[in-house]
């Protein structure tokens, strides 16, 4: 389990540390993704998944440990920051911007890949500006990716609960990341629904981009991860692929409870 | 800009254009001057409580503040009005980052007190500076301003002059809120987390959007000051600032035609006061301009309590019902 | 009048220590709001000026005897409070901050505006508590006034600790600002500890009214500066610290007598907002608090 960092690791994490007051919440985990795969994290409720994600992506600090994404470390690093270096993420729940329309929250998502300022905006509508017509068609693009694009000029909050999450993931990839983070995409999906992200997720890694989920759909799990990593008490209590950790004695006995 | 907000921009100019036909009188074209620099404020106001989410009360002190870089520039250095337009905007934009940069990194309404402190420094300012300001007695022989060398001397060029300002202002803001930085003021409304989990830099924005507030209450500052020719540091107290925010607020935050609304309303409502105080006099009330300040009050806290999204919204929201009634 | 440095060292003291207090009385009733609701009240300043202006009436129009006056007006002024809290914050159902900063300006400048209706534009002189000669100290002149007004700011600062230590109610309302779900679990009406806090809030700002009147003669609108300059104690003693609230409001009243003791008077009051704005930049946890919480509290 204890990895020295291989050329092909896209992310590492060294003895992290969260503690919440008096409760631990992550607790001297470390663990290293591979460039391109499919990793999901699982583990019973309260195990710290979440947080792992909010401290990847500069949410929460860490009280201890190191945080390595491409050869830079990540810990001091405020969210918009980490945003820039090519990690997106998804939120439990969808986090929408839920005023505006489907085709805006995507675009928002075009931020780091255009630059216009706030004076230069100012001069001309922005019909009449080139960059603002691009970052229109690849967000409409990214919404074709997802299957939504006849959805585009509908308010976002407005839409079924499934495609909000399908607009989320669109959303955070129209940062074109190299690492995309999901919590619980398939919470909250009818089966065929979670079919659909299956094929979505596959989708995304055909992209060339490194995928890290937490989900509880054991099966969506098995179905698409390369790797599982279970958690319990923020500490990593099964590592490997969807198979051997099936058949953990250690994982058994967590999430059946002893 | 969108379809709705342009049509509204035509709608306003042809408006601008047809008043002076109508209304003949210097007064009425004076108040209307006045109301025209209290939207620009507000346009910019709107743009930070609205879109940034932060609260100032010290806009009266920006526009003071181009009131007086115009006044002293012009009177005592002999500056043209334009360059000294430009230079209050230069001071404000300084000014506006120097307090704007520390208390917008902190969370929560910080911004709201310390500019309404910082808002308070500058009265006390303008009145102890004898030596720049004038003090209590002011500045006197502000120059008129002057277009390709045409100087405005009547309240009827005024009039045009500074509503076409407003007309600037309102296309500026309309392109700001549909662009990219707009889209990312709108998208911190919806979920903070996730704005910035798409590499929106939140605090950049708000800074760069409370300075360009502050730009629109120095023009409107400058403007007043070349309208009226004289400044003395009386309008621009704690309670003007209030007073902008008040505007904003009942008219709608969330909305720059709201802003432009209650700014509208708000200033013009001392004129109906004051017109109604015969009516009311006839009905047994002696109402004293004294206490406009009770209205405004009342005018808030009802506006705040009852309809939070301001008047504009309330009256789209009428409009839309009524439709619907009639279609039933 | 040629003073010796010390002495003018000590009558600057006691002229801080006088305008401290009544700072440290709004950073008080500024944080006793805050931790119950996360509102920052801008009407603070406003329970003073009508605390002090009440007390002028009653003591000096209607000849009432001192300490009749003095509980009726922290009554009224009390029932103002939470006239507030029931008619503009309790119906709200889910506010943004916002909207409750300018609900509480709203009612901010009805109060003032109320103020002016009934006590008229100018300033509004009050007899001293006790008519007593000043006393001498090393050649500093102190007023008897100022030793009432030190007095009472202990007595309402021991009455606070008693009363949020020691009494149900008050363990309730800090309960409250804790942990709001936990203490409505525990079967604490939430909503009765906030107009809770905006009566308690309410009364101390009557009392800082009703003690500093007779010195600066009190009119409608004070309100604005002496809230802002005790919101500026409540930072500096970091915002929701009642024991820092105090320091510093001290602190500020003293650092404000000496800068315009030995400065310039004119530039008195800039002098306190400036210390605020720089607080504000430079440590917004206040001197006490610390600056990762800080940035964490969110409001």
């Amino acid at each position: 389990m204890m990895q020295a960092k291989r050329a092909g690791h896209i992310l590492s994490l060294e003895n992290i540390r969260k503690v919440f007051g008096g409760v631990v919440a992550v607790d001297g985990l470390t663990v290293s993704v591979e460039k391109g795969s499919v990793t999901s994290v699982i583990g019973p409720n309260g195990a710290g998944k979440t947080t792992v994600f909010n401290l990847i992506t500069g949410f929460l600090p860490p009280s201890a440990g190191r945080i390595t994404y491409s050869g830079r470390v990540l810990n001091r690093l405020k969210p918009h920051h980490i945003a820039s270096l090519g990690i997106a993420r998804t939120f439990q729940g969808v986090r929408l911007f839920p005023q505006m329309s489907v085709l805006e929250n995507v675009m928002v998502g075009r931020h780091l890949r255009s630059k216009t300022g706030i004076f230069s905006s100012s001069c001309l509508p922005p019909v009449l500006r080139q960059e603002e017509n691009r970052i229109r068609q690849e967000a409409i693009d990214w919404l074709d990716f997802v299957g939504l694009k006849e959805y585009a000029e509908a308010v976002a909050g407005n839409l079924p609960f499934g495609n909000q999450r399908m607009l989320e993931i669109a959303r955070a990839l129209a940062i074109e990341p190299h690492l995309i983070l999901l919590d619980e995409p398939a919470a909250g999906l009818n089966s065929r629904e979670t079919i659909v992200m299956g094929e979505l997720i596959e989708k995304i890694r055909q992209e060339q981009i490194t995928v890290i989920l937490v989900e509880h759909d054991m099966e969506l799990v098995m179905d698409i991860s390369d790797r599982v990593l279970v958690i319990n008490f923020g500490r990593l209590i099964g590592d490997g692929t969807p198979e051997t950790v099936q058949d953990d004695p250690d994982v058994i006995a967590a999430y059946l409870g002893e | 800009m969108q379809g709705r907000d342009t049509a509204g921009l035509i709608a306003l100019i042809l408006a601008v254009v047809a008043i002076p036909l109508v209304i003949r009188n210097d007064y009425y074209l004076g108040v209307l001057i006045f109301t025209a620099f209290n939207c620009l404020t507000c346009i910019g106001l709107c743009l930070l409580m609205g879109y940034a989410g932060q609260i100032s009360l010290g806009h009266g002190a920006f526009v003071a503040i181009g009131a007086y870089a115009s006044g002293i520039l012009t009177t005592t250095l002999g500056w043209s009005p334009w360059a000294a337009m430009g230079a209050g905007i230069i001071i404000v934009s300084v000014v506006a980052a120097i307090v704007g940069v520390p208390t917008l990194r902190l969370k929560g309404h910080y911004l709201a007190m310390a500019t309404l402190g910082f808002a308070s420094i500058i009265h006390i300012l303008a009145v102890a500076t004898v030596d720049l300001t004038g003090g209590p007695s002011g500045l006197l022989n502000i120059p008129r301003i002057s277009i390709f060398g045409h100087q405005l001397n009547s309240d009827m060029q005024y009039f045009y002059f500074s509503w076409a300002v407003v007309a600037i202002g309102l296309y500026v803001a309309f392109n700001l809120i549909n662009s990219r930085v707009g889209r990312g003021l709108r998208a911190l409304h919806g979920s903070e987390e996730a704005a910035a989990s798409l590499g929106v830099n939140i605090t950049a924005h708000k800074i760069q959007v409370f300075i360009l507030s502050a730009v629109y209450a120095a023009i409107s500052g400058s403007m007043y000051a070349y309208y009226v020719n004289y400044i003395d540091p009386g309008p621009f107290g704690v309670m003007h600032s209030v007073l902008l925010v008040t505007m904003v607020a009942v008219g709608g935050m969330h909305n720059i035609w709201g802003a432009f609304t209650g700014a509208v309303l708000l200033s013009l409502l001392p004129e109906f006061l004051s017109s109604a105080t015969d009516y009311l006099q006839l009905m047994g009330i002696a109402y004293q301009p004294d206490y406009d300040i009770l209205v405004y009050g009342a005018i808030l806290l009802l506006i705040m309590l009852f309809l939070p999204e301001g008047v504009f919204d309330g009256l789209g929201k009428a409009v839309r019902a009524g439709r619907r009634m009639i279609r039933r | 009048m040629s003073h010796s440095g010390l002495t003018d060292i000590i009558q600057f003291m006691v002229m801080g220590v006088q305008r401290g207090a009544i700072y440290a009385m709004v950073a008080m009733g500024f944080n006793i709001i805050y931790n119950a609701t996360g509102i920052i009240n801008f009407a603070q300043g406003e329970f003073v000026v009508l605390g002090g202006l009440a007390m002028v009436t009653l003591t000096m129009a209607l000849n009432l005897s001192l300490p009749v006056a003095f509980i009726l007006t922290v009554v009224a002024v009390t029932v103002v409070g939470i006239l507030m809290e029931r008619l503009t914050i309790n119906p709200v159902g889910q506010p943004t901050v916002l909207r409750l900063i300018i609900i509480t300006i709203a009612v901010s400048i009805l109060l003032k505006g109320a103020a002016m209706c009934i006590w008229g534009k100018g300033s509004h002189y009050m007899h001293h508590f006790t008519d007593a000669a000043p006393i001498e100290f090393l050649g500093a002149i102190i007023l008897p006034q100022t030793l009432w007004i030190i007095g009472i700011l202990l007595c309402v600062v021991i009455g606070l600790v008693v009363f949020f230590n020691y009494t149900m109610i008050g363990k309730c309302i800090r309960a409250c600002a804790i942990n709001r779900d936990a203490a409505r679990l525990a079967g604490i009406n939430d909503r009765k500890m906030v107009m809770l806090s905006f009566a308690l809030s309410a009364g101390i700002g009557a009392i800082a009214g009703i003690i500093i009147t007779p010195i600066i003669q009190m009119d409608y609108a004070r309100g604005a500066l002496l809230g802002l300059k005790g919101f500026g104690a409540a930072v500096l003693g970091g915002l929701g610290n009642s024991m820092g609230a105090v320091v510093a409001g001290l602190l500020l009243g003293i650092l404000e007598a000496f800068g315009a003791g030995y400065i310039s008077s004119h530039y008195m009051d800039a002098m306190a907002l400036l210390i605020l704005l720089v607080v504000l930049f430079i440590k917004p946890s206040g001197i006490f608090g610390s600056s990762e919480a800080m940035r964490l509290k969110e409001f």
